[in-house]
Order: structure tokens, then C-alpha cells, then sequence
């Protein structure tokens, strides 16, 4: 068992090693002329406008907690499934309990229209808001 | 495994120091260093083909290695020698505005997360570096190592493009790895071991016995699974976070010579590990595909080795046949389409082993 993590620290070890010898050959052989307009970030030729960090809509926030929720599942289903053949019926029973409420909190996102990218507005309760006149899809 | 069996071997050669620590770590650092050759050839080998493939497609004769004096070889065989001997040479060049840390880590972490996760990938019927008893997790795990690389290639480079181009590759890569992760649930179900070797060895005895076959839900899992490691790649046409038309690069804009390079190899070492894990998981690995015919070891290497170049060939062919797909698209199909199908296959193929046994 140590073995074959230790396997494993080598290769990354080695795999910063494998990087670091060409960045260095590079360093050795390669020109270095730097000037100011070098050292400019990139955009299309023009000067650069302020920078790249700002705040900005990174649109599948809901997503990535969706994600988060699918991934703990995902891993809930690895030993489930080792098993899953010497359990048998039991185990699948059990199992689809679990999956069927993950599966309404899909459909209950989906609804909702966080799965969207652009969200629409009330299309999930579109009977309650037709008296103020919000439109779908706007 | 190979590590152990090469222990013992070295031990035997050299007596004086059998069983010694230093052993230990010499027996590891001959299989991972023929696994960096392994990474640097296919990487090599694959641009050219990459080439080759796009421009028999297009109706072109791609790479020759025409001209006088210094040229690159028969067919131009030695234009991707030439093209990393190019990068080697090339200015290497940070942005004044870029996190220099972040900016420098990001090759590593990249490169890292590739190398590390093709140390459990069997070619062979012995020949695998470490054979995990948690083998398929392991390369789930280690194989989304990736993506935080990639994050840090976009934030650091302090570029619009690059920032969305990580943003995009992160929402991306996360969420298509949900649909491949229950892919690979539909295997393990069926051969009830985590291991690689052992689920290879589950389907042994003909293509028949391959998981592809073994019912209609694993045969959908199998193109659920392979459309979604593309995406997870970022390869056309599921390569919005690197788009050359909109984001002229994405992540990699502000980065040159080898540590752009790092990037590609760490993409083409990605592509031989999924393409690798679906032969194995679906495909029946090194298994022949008519039994008791050409089975001896060298063989096993010969079948690993061909489904795997077959479906590398088939994410080439992709990238040639397919226009790109919008970021929205991408998420439908993702969250809307694979993910209800994935998850109904896993009741399939529940209620299936349990109705047919």
C-alpha cells in the first residue's frame, strides 16, 4: 500500500523536475530582450485598458454548488457500488431512495431555471405574477 | 505490479542491497521516467498526427518538410522535433501585470495533475506502474487536479481573455465531470472492483464480454462517458474556455515558449489517460477482441495501445467534423441531457443485473 503511494509522491516529484529542467534549458539558450510594450498585457494591439481582476458575473455560481452536491453523490456511489452485487435488492432499494431525492432537487433547480444561463424571470410561477405583467423570457 | 516485480529483480541483481529504501526509490524512478518518455513521445507523435489527420480531412498534404538545406524530415516527420526545438528557444515572457508566482506555478500544477494520473493507467497485462486497489477513483481524482491549473493560468496572467477563459474551462470541466463520474459508476457496479486491472480482467473472453456489450444502458454510458472526458479536455467542439477566434487562447494567452508548452503536453497526456480509462472500462483494456486469439502479453499491448490511438483518432476526427458549441449549449447538454440520462442508466443497469443476474 505505501509502495504504491509512494509511487505516487515520486512521479509528482519527478513531474516538477520533468517541468523545471526545460524552463532552465530555456533560461540558457533563450534571448532575453525585454522592453516596455514586451511586457504589456495582451489585447489585440491596443494599450490595455485597467485591469483583469474586477467583478464580474461568473454566471454558474448556482451551478458550481449544484456541482459540489452531484460530486458528494458521486462519491456516496463509489462503495455503493463495489458492493452492489453481493447486497442485491436491498442495496438498490436503498440506493434509489437516495437518488430520487437528488433527482427532485435537479428537477426542483431546473425549474427554477438555474440550469439556464440566462435566467428567466417567473416562468415557475407565471399564474401568480400575470397581474403586474413580467413577461417570460425577458 | 511493476514497481514490486522490478524490486525484487534489482534486489536479486544486487544483493548487497536487497530490500534497502534506496531500492525502493530507484525501482520507482525507472517505470516513471520511461512514463515521462511514454508523455513526451505521444505528445510528439500526436501533434504530427493531429496535423496529418487535419489536413488529410481539409484536403491539404499537411507538414512535408519541403525546402533546401535544414528541413524537417520525410513527410515532414520531424516538424513537431522542430517545433519544440523552436519553443525551446523562444523568449520567455511574464506580463508586468501578472501575479509572477501564480503565473509560474500554473505549468506545474498542470503538468503535475497529467503525469500523476497516468501512473495508474494499465497497458498491459503487467505492465502498469501502480496498480491501485482504488485504481478508477484515483484517476477521477487526480484527473480534475487539472482544472485548478488552469484557474490559476487564468487568474494570474491578469487578462480579460485569460480570465474568461479559465472561468469558462472551470464551469466547464466541473460540471461534465458529474456525467462521466456516473459513467464510471456503471462499470464498477458491473465488475465490483475499483481496481483497473481487476475490471479489465472482468472482461476477459472476447469482445462479447466487453462492459460496452454487457447491457443497452452501459453501451449509452460508454458515449455518455466518452462525449463528456472531450469536453473535459477541452477539445473541439467543446473548446469555448480556449476559443482562438473569441478568446485568442483563453487561459494561455500571455504564456510563450515551454511554459506554453507544458499546457499541450499536459492536454495530449490528458487525451491518452481518458481515452486509456475508456478502453479499459468499456473496451475491455488489453483484452482481444476474439478469444483465445493473439492473448500473450505482448499482444495485450498491441489491443491497449490500438483502442486507444482508435479513440484519440476519434476526438481528432471530432475537431474537424463539429463547429464549436456556445457556453450556454454546453451547459444544457451537460446539466439537461447527460446528466437524467446518466442518472436513469444507473437504474438500468441496477434493475438489469438484478433481473438478468
Amino acid at each position: 500500500m505505501y509502495r504504491d503511494f509512494g509511487t505516487i509522491l515520486v512521479a509528482a516529484i519527478l513531474g516538477i523536475i520533468m517541468v523545471a529542467v526545460p524552463l532552465f534549458l530555456q533560461s540558457l539558450v533563450a534571448p532575453s530582450k525585454k522592453t516596455k510594450e514586451k511586457l504589456e498585457t495582451y489585447e489585440c494591439g491596443e494599450v490595455s485598458e485597467g485591469s483583469a481582476w474586477l467583478q464580474f458575473n461568473i454566471r454558474f455560481y448556482v451551478i458550481a454548488l449544484i456541482f459540489l452536491i452531484f460530486d458528494v453523490e458521486v462519491v456516496f456511489l463509489f462503495p455503493w457500488a463495489v458492493v452492489f452485487k453481493d447486497l442485491g435488492l436491498l442495496a438498490m432499494v436503498e440506493m434509489s431512495i437516495f437518488l430520487v431525492i437528488l433527482i427532485i432537487g435537479l428537477a426542483y433547480v431546473w425549474i427554477k431555471s438555474d440550469l439556464d444561463w440566462v435566467k428567466r424571470k417567473v416562468k415557475y410561477a407565471a399564474g401568480r405574477y400575470e397581474r403586474i405583467q413580467i413577461k417570460e423570457n425577458t | 505490479m511493476s514497481v514490486d516485480t522490478l524490486f525484487d529483480f534489482l534486489g536479486s541483481i544486487i544483493p548487497a542491497m536487497e530490500g534497502s529504501g534506496l531500492l525502493l526509490v530507484i525501482a520507482i524512478l525507472i517505470p516513471c521516467l520511461l512514463l515521462f518518455l511514454v508523455v513526451a513521445v505521444n505528445a510528439i507523435v500526436m501533434v504530427y498526427a493531429e496535423r496529418k489527420v487535419a489536413a488529410f480531412m481539409q484536403d491539404r498534404v499537411g507538414p512535408m518538410g519541403q525546402g533546401v538545406g535544414l528541413h524537417a524530415g520525410k513527410w515532414g516527420l520531424l516538424q513537431t522535433v522542430a517545433d519544440a526545438l523552436k519553443l525551446l528557444t523562444k523568449e520567455d515572457i511574464i506580463p508586468k501585470n501578472a501575479d509572477k508566482l501564480l503565473f509560474i506555478l500554473a505549468p506545474f500544477m498542470i503538468f503535475i495533475g497529467a503525469f500523476v494520473t497516468i501512473v495508474a493507467v494499465p497497458f498491459g497485462e503487467n505492465v502498469i506502474v501502480a496498480d491501485f486497489n482504488i485504481g478508477i477513483f484515483y484517476i477521477l481524482a487526480m484527473g480534475s487536479l487539472g482544472v485548478i491549473g488552469i484557474i490559476l493560468a487564468g487568474w494570474s496572467s491578469n487578462n480579460k481573455w485569460s480570465l474568461y477563459g479559465g472561468m469558462r474551462s472551470a464551469a466547464q470541466i466541473i460540471s461534465y465531470e458529474i456525467p462521466a463520474g456516473l459513467s464510471i459508476i456503471i462499470i464498477i457496479m458491473l465488475t465490483g472492483t475499483l481496481s483497473m486491472q481487476g475490471i479489465i480482467q472482468y472482461q476477459a473472453g472476447g469482445m462479447f464480454n466487453w462492459i460496452i456489450f454487457a447491457n443497452p444502458f452501459s453501451f449509452i454510458a460508454f458515449f455518455i462517458y466518452f462525449i463528456s472526458v472531450v469536453a473535459e479536455t477541452n477539445r473541439t467542439p467543446f473548446d469555448i474556455p480556449e476559443a482562438e477566434s473569441e478568446l485568442v487562447g483563453g487561459f494561455h494567452t500571455e504564456y510563450s515558449g515551454m511554459r506554453w508548452s507544458f499546457f499541450f503536453l499536459s492536454e495530449y497526456a490528458n487525451m491518452l489517460v481518458v481515452c486509456a480509462v475508456a478502453a479499459a472500462g468499456f473496451l475491455g483494456g488489453w483484452h482481444s477482441p476474439i478469444p483465445g486469439y493473439f492473448d500473450s502479453n505482448g499482444w495485450g499491448i498491441f489491443w491497449m495501445m490500438s483502442k486507444i490511438v482508435f479513440l484519440i483518432f476519434v476526438m481528432m476526427w471530432f475537431r474537424w467534423t463539429f463547429p464549436r458549441l456556445r457556453v450556454d449549449q454546453l451547459m444544457n447538454i451537460c446539466w439537461k441531457v447527460f446528466l437524467p440520462i446518466s442518472l436513469i442508466n444507473i437504474f438500468g443497469v441496477g434493475i438489469w443485473t438484478l433481473v438478468f443476474g
